[in-house]
């Protein structure tokens, strides 16, 4: 093989995970800065202008912090779980398409590091292996409340991953592929989030729940766990804690622009004119394609779902855990089999009777769905309320 | 085709001693471990013949469901590091029985059958295209429904007897 082949790959590589780790620095700014506006603060804004080298003073701080090794951990896995979460953090993001592709030295460079045909799978094998990671922490550190952590973000993220695993499902059969580009370009006329609103809901929801993200951050619920599952690390392994915890928080908002948002590729609407990310550019006598607006339209959407997750942060409480647990599995996971049911229905019968009006119908239905679920919920928080059990 | 025997080689390395670690370690959540790294050496092996897709379901299904299960129940029952307890007297022979059983086929396939009917090739690479899923989707619920219906229930009675048994337990209680 040709060792250009290996240096592209390389920098491919590189490149991507720098991104993502300036991406987790300025995350945390980001998130200080819309909380503090949210709650009617001004948020940390004293080191450089805006606050913006206050990422760098947090690295700086951790970096010098106090490692402590408590005396009765099993040193070997408590030395590797920081590490077992932040990898696939960073490894899930090879198979997402960050554009389309570009000339460079007379070779066509594409804009992902893996164009992988089983990619939406190798996103859920990755995010299943990324609960390791948690278990683990929480277990060598031999301590009951790191423990308890542990424990309940396992049993979270197993009960969230099959809603996860049905919302792939959806992407995938309106995509009518498993690969993560064909899925991006399958919404080059309609996003899949119009076709099926109630599907982008759910897999956010899920998302959430996966991350371990306020309303659902069970596992590290200060008020009970004092800090849950990383309770007993400190300094640098403390912060990869926190580093794969907002890595991920950007990966899934890139996963879900990817699959319902249209990834890459411009609004719907602006196929045809020169915002396109297939349209031709021309100045003077120089053409090229307009490659580069595909990171920034993926930047955009990723911007705005990170948004969506700090707002809920800041306006929800944390669910009770038999509550979340609850919603998982009577709530969530029959609603998202519906909706692969209505998806398949509607794609199949839009086939059949040549007809592509009737694509329509799944968001029609899907809405209806939700809105059983919601009145089963009201229902359900009624009766508590009552006290009629 | 060398570097491909290097690989198999170091893997195969892998695998073989992640199954002995899962042997004899002494502590239940490292063994549980050796486990989880022997399911993912297992995968690398079908990607590298050729099946994304097997290799893939391997990490979601064993790796990142079931071995998460034996964990969570292992670390909830605080079974890590039990004492060892009293072996059942007709477990050895029984062992060393089965496996002897087991070699003799082994060596039955590799050499009564002859290396042409044991030789096995790497499938083509429209293994990895949509087209090889779709076949494979086709055949599952066509040609091998039954099975698949079959191995469905099975599954659903499990898990049915799983809630009976704790529900049994709340009723003795009351």
């Amino acid at each position: 093989m040709d060792w250009t082949i290996w240096l592209e790959w390389f920098l491919k590589g590189l490149v991507l995970c720098l991104a993502l780790l300036t991406g987790f620095a300025y995350l945390t700014l980001y998130e200080r800065r819309a909380l503090a506006r949210i709650q009617i603060r001004v948020g940390p804004n004293r080191a450089g202008p805006q606050g913006l080298l206050q990422p760098i003073a947090d690295a700086v701080k951790l970096i010098f912090k106090e490692e402590l090794t408590p005396g009765k951990v099993y040193k070997v896995v408590f030395l590797l779980a920081p590490v077992l979460t932040v990898v696939p953090s960073l490894i899930i993001a090879a198979v997402i398409p960050l554009g389309t592709s570009f000339p460079l030295f007379g070779r066509e460079i594409t804009l992902y590091v893996a164009d992988l045909n089983v990619g939406v799978l190798y996103l859920t094998s990755i995010a299943s292996i990324a609960v390791y990671g948690i278990v683990l922490a929480g277990w060598s550190s031999n301590n009951k409340y790191a423990m308890l952590g542990g424990i309940r973000s396992s049993a979270q993220m197993i009960s969230y991953e099959l809603s996860l695993g049905l919302c792939f499902v959806i992407a995938i059969m309106l995509g009518n592929s498993m690969n993560l580009n064909e899925i991006v370009n399958a919404q080059k006329d309609m996003w899949f989030a119009l076709i099926q609103p109630a599907g982008a809901l759910v897999f956010l929801i899920v998302t959430l729940a996966e991350v371990n993200r306020a309303p659902f951050d069970m596992p590290e619920a200060e008020q009970e766990l004092t800090a849950g599952y990383h309770a007993e690390y400190s300094g640098m392994k403390f912060a990869l804690f926190f580093m794969a915890e907002y890595q991920k928080m950007i990966v899934i908002s890139m996963i879900a622009a990817t699959l319902y948002f249209g990834g890459y590729r411009e609004f719907w609407f602006l196929k045809d004119t020169f915002l396109s990310v297939d349209a031709i550019w021309r100045i003077g006598s120089w053409q090229f394609q307009a490659w580069f607006l595909g990171p920034i339209y993926l930047l955009l959407k990723v911007v705005v779902l990170l948004f969506f997750m700090i707002w809920v942060r800041a306006t929800w409480p944390r669910i009770r855990y038999d509550r979340l647990m609850a919603f998982g599995w009577k709530v969530l996971l029959p609603l998202s089999l519906a909706l692969a049911f209505i998806t398949a229905v509607g794609i199949l019968l839009a086939q059949e009777l040549k007809n592509p009006m009737i694509i329509w119908g799944i968001p029609v239905a899907s809405t209806i769905g939700v809105l059983v679920a919601v009145s089963f919920i009201y229902a359900d928080l009624r009766r508590k309320s009552h006290g009629r059990i | 085709m060398t570097s491909d025997l290097i690989v198999f080689l170091v893997l195969a390395l892998v695998a073989i001693s992640t199954a002995l670690g899962m042997l004899f370690s002494r502590n239940a959540v490292y063994s549980a471990l050796y486990l989880v790294l022997n399911f993912v050496t297992v995968a690398v092996f079908y990607l590298l013949l050729g099946a994304p897709f097997i290799a893939m379901s391997q990490i979601t299904v064993y790796a990142g469901a079931i071995m998460v299960l034996f964990l969570f129940v292992i670390m909830l029952l605080g079974a890590e590091s039990l004492a060892p307890s009293r072996s059942l007297p007709w477990q050895r022979p029984l062992a060393i029985a089965l496996s002897i059983i087991l070699a003799v086929e082994t060596i039955y396939l590799l050499f009564a059958r002859g290396p042409s009917g044991a030789a096995i090739s790497a499938p083509e690479a429209s293994l990895n295209t949509m087209d090889s899923l779709r076949e494979m989707a086709m055949e599952l619920f066509n040609l091998y429904l039954l099975p698949f219906e079959i191995t469905s229930i099975l599954l659903l009675v499990a898990m049915v007897g799983a809630i009976v048994l704790t529900r049994q337990e709340k009723g003795g209680q009351k």
